[in-house]
């Protein structure tokens, strides 16, 4: 994976850019001691590293707004980072930038029941945002895997996703407003707090999944839902992963709406058994299917989900009836990062795949992972087809790293060649931004392109991610130039 | 002009030396200046995968023809997009394309989203011509921008959609509508906020102002009773209707039916809900609706630019029937320097629809 050549007129100034920097930020950090740089030369994508210029931290928007508009004079790269959990690189430094953390704005602004939103600083972790409703009996609905440390300024860059979508929506669907600063520091509301607010372009749904290379959200309004009453899972095991793709598709057309449907296949369940010990049994797919309401609510949906799945002839069916087996039926599932991280060095892919294709996906997967002799564990979020394909490598072999990597853009590739796309809900990053083109034509592209142009074009911000760098680049030499010359 | 391709739409568009008016079957009352083309050539769906819940088409098919072939699986558009020929006087037939260049989206948009929050993908052409797509066809999908939902809602401004990809639903087993009558605004306001701040899952919440609130639940038989029970004791409306008869009363206020055939001024209001009763007493008199709990009113106003009764309320207007004022919501500088900014990227000669949207 390559990045662009550091500015040298850039890195020139560093001293200069600091020095400027804390002068009009007396409240933030800025950081440039090498030793502390550390901490921020990566992401979770652990495997490109690279440490910043410098490293600001601001607590408020209009100090965001300062150290844009700074950087902005001095023509300096700018690379946005929420809690830095991102599995893309979306928030990997180029040695010429300065980071620009919200991790210290993790202030809870306005909770508003009638309404139904809470207000919040961006670096406030997903999770905390439930947790400042839930006692009230409200939740926010996006749940990605890492929710516990992740932050909305990230989940809104990647438009995350999370288990719970099939029913609830993204990042996206549940986003209503956001306070955004420009790169050249103005600050910009974009919605409101009311569902398709302003009138106008939709510049909001432009702004979420924009990877921050058009701005940075310091404060965003997200929509609230109140918790259901109950909710329960049940687990089939099936022989077969066709016929568990088959059941899928058919409780999805008989009607029944599933909050989530997650798909384990043998060495996933294998490896999470071995780790997690949740009782899962030792067959070739797993479904774990959740429902929610009341209690009858919740016995009629799961009835019908049992008659579907008995027409399918599953070798296990095991209904939780209690609070007790619902968790040791989730417990394997939510451990299968850990226990692949046991096992190995992992990557973890993210490709969406229509449903229909699930059977001849994995098929091929095994086929490649034959060919490339790297064992491969598969784990899902079925309903929806967005797969996450774990390759497990040695990162201490040298040339297994490259040898995961070419795999997984295999893998990508099919995803895209039966209809689907790169990525569903991690972004695209570095990780995937030499893939572009197998999704995209240069028509494609240069219709994305010319949307950063609008919002910054002297392309600052998070330039080096997203599209591959040939595309890039003129646009990128542009903003380079010296202040004088732009 | 009426292109039957992609690629002919595309030359149609190069080809143009003036503006051009973009129409689906021109039923939203938003036709332009310019030589028309028409999308309705650009029609039929091409892929229907129900296991996967979604669909591709022409953006010139009709929504009828669509609605068709969900129902024989049982399925559904789950916003509910809105017909507006009643409301308009049009005559032609409602288009996928015109649903989602206008983000049109029913009383169930306060559970389930507008069009932007079903649409998947889109295939265009830029006022260059050059065929741009982006999305797909699958469910979650962070490749790249949302040019998607960009799209949605652009009146045709950036591009002319050639093809689109929705996410369906499962049409629920049953419905119900509960009502009560004789509520002020504000008693019907703070009571839809009550029942949508409760687990029982309303997928509609409207009141007409000196008549009834309404609210609608779907899902299995059982389910419906046992919800209409809990939100009876919850806020005290009863079941006024069930199966066919709630799903009548529901596309006719989808519709907004209680307007048809009017020639007063009809405006389309957005605030926050709890708002609704303060901006309701300011624009006094006249037919209203307020539909998502009061997050959008739809009401009859004389003459002139209503927005000046609402100074100070957060808000948002669009004038849907008549002339004498501003018809889409005047942006704040910031953002229209950024729209202006995004239709000069993907409409260098201002070709497309060029009166709407400011």
């Amino acid at each position: 994976m390559q990045m662009p050549k550091p500015n040298a007129r850039v890195l020139d100034r560093k001293d200069r850019i600091t020095a400027r920097l804390r002068a009009a930020l007396p409240n933030c950090p800025v950081i440039s001691d090498p030793r502390e740089l550390h901490a921020y030369e990566c992401d979770a994508l652990t495997a490109y590293r690279c440490p910043p210029m410098c490293v600001v931290l601001p607590g408020t928007t209009d100090e965001v707004s300062t150290a844009l508009r700074i950087c902005h004079e001095e023509q300096t790269p700018v690379v946005p980072r929420g809690a830095g959990t991102s599995l893309a690189g979306g928030a990997l430094p180029t040695a010429d930038c300065v980071i620009i953390g919200v991790a210290r704005m993790n202030r809870v602004i306005e909770t508003d029941y009638d309404n139904r939103f809470i207000k919040v600083q961006t670096g406030v972790t997903n999770l905390s945002v439930t947790g400042a409703v839930q006692e009230d009996g409200f939740f926010y609905a996006p749940d990605p895997s890492s929710q516990l440390a992740c932050a909305i300024a990230g989940n809104i860059a990647m438009n995350s996703g999370g288990a719970h979508c099939l029913k609830y929506g993204v990042t996206t669907n549940n986003l209503l407003g956001v306070t955004v600063v420009m790169m050249d520091g103005e600050v910009v509301e974009i919605g409101g707090e009311y569902p398709d607010a302003g009138g106008g372009l939709n510049l909001l749904g432009l702004i979420c999944g924009s990877e921050g290379q058009l701005g940075i959200v310091t404060e965003a309004t997200l929509r609230i839902l109140h918790s259901p009453e109950g909710a329960r899972p049940v687990m089939i095991g099936f022989n077969s992963n066709e016929v568990a793709g088959a059941c899928v598709s058919d409780i999805i057309r008989a009607g029944v709406l599933p909050v989530a449907i997650e798909f384990m296949d043998r060495p996933c369940i294998r490896a999470c058994e071995a780790f997690a010990k949740a009782g899962y049994p030792d067959v070739e797919a797993l479904l774990i299917v959740e429902v929610e309401g009341s209690n009858d609510e919740i016995n009629h949906q799961l009835s019908l989900i049992k008659d579907i799945a008995m027409q399918h002839n599953p070798a296990e069916f095991r209904e939780s009836t209690s609070a007790a087996e619902s968790a040791a039926i989730w417990l394997g599932r939510k451990s299968a990062f850990g226990a692949m991280g046991q096992i190995n060095d992992y990557m973890c892919l993210d490709g969406t795949i229509p449903v229909s294709e699930l059977p001849y996906v994995l098929r091929r997967i095994g086929e490649m992972s034959q060919d490339y002799g790297l064992d491969v564990a598969n784990v899902f979020h079925a309903g929806d087809g967005n797969m996450h394909p774990l390759i497990l490598f040695d990162a201490n072999k040298p040339g297994d790293l490259e040898l995961c990597e070419s795999f997984g853009a295999d893998i990508l590739k099919l995803c895209v060649e039966v209809g689907g796309c790169l990525t569903g809900e991690h972004g695209v990053g570095v990780e995937k931004r030499d893939l572009m083109d197998y999704q995209y034509s240069p028509a494609d592209i240069e219709a994305q392109l010319r949307v950063k142009d609008v919002f910054d074009p002297a392309w600052l911000l998070n330039a080096a991610k997203v599209f591959p760098l040939a595309h890039t680049e003129a646009r990128r030499l542009k903003g380079a130039l010296p202040p004088s010359a732009s | 002009m009426k292109p039957t391709g992609e690629v002919e739409l595309s030359e149609m568009i190069r080809a143009a030396d003036g503006p051009l008016c973009i129409q689906g079957g021109g039923t939203r009352g938003l036709s332009c200046a310019g030589d028309v083309i028409e999308t309705t050539g650009l029609s039929g769906v091409s892929l229907y995968d129900p296991g996967a819940l979604t669909l591709v088409a022409g953006a010139g098919t009709p929504l009828a023809e669509v609605e068709a072939l969900l129902a024989k699986e049982g399925q559904r558009l789950a916003f509910e997009p809105r017909r507006l020929n009643g409301l308009l006087g049009t005559a032609g037939e409602t288009t996928l394309g015109g649903i989602v260049a206008t983000n049109s989206a029913g009383p169930a948009r306060i559970a389930l989203g507008s069009c932007a929050d079903h649409l998947l993908g889109v295939r265009f052409v830029t006022g260059a011509g050059e065929i741009v797509k982006n999305g797909g066809r699958v469910m979650k999908n962070v490749t790249g921008y949302d040019l998607v939902k960009l799209m949605a809602g652009s009146h045709g401004t950036l591009g002319v959609m050639s093809e689109v990809a929705l996410k369906v639903l499962p049409r629920p087993e049953t419905e119900a509508t509960l009502a009560i009558s004789g509520q002020t605004p504000m008693q019907a306001q703070a009571m839809m906020a009550r029942a949508l701040g409760s687990p029982f899952e309303v997928t509609g919440a409207v009141h007409i102002p000196g008549g009834d609130t309404l609210l609608r639940i779907e899902g299995f038989e059982a389910s419906v009773t046992y919800r209409a029970g809990k939100l009876a004791e919850l806020t005290g409306v009863e079941i006024a209707s069930r199966d066919a008869d709630s799903r009548t009363t529901w596309a006719d206020l989808r519709d907004l039916g209680m307007f048809a055939n009017g020639a007063e001024n009809l405006w389309r209001l957005r605030l926050k809900p709890t708002d609704a009763p303060d901006a309701l007493a300011r624009l006094q008199g006249g037919k209203a609706l307020m539909d998502m709990a009061g997050g959008e009113i739809w009401f009859e106003y004389p003459e002139g630019d209503m927005r000046d009764q609402l100074k100070g309320l957060t808000c948002d207007a669009q004038l849907v029937r008549g002339t004498g004022a501003e018809r889409f919501q005047p942006q704040p500088a910031a953002l229209a320097k950024l729209q202006l900014g995004l239709r000069a990227r993907f409409d260098p000669r201002g070709v497309l629809n060029s009166g709407l949207m400011g």
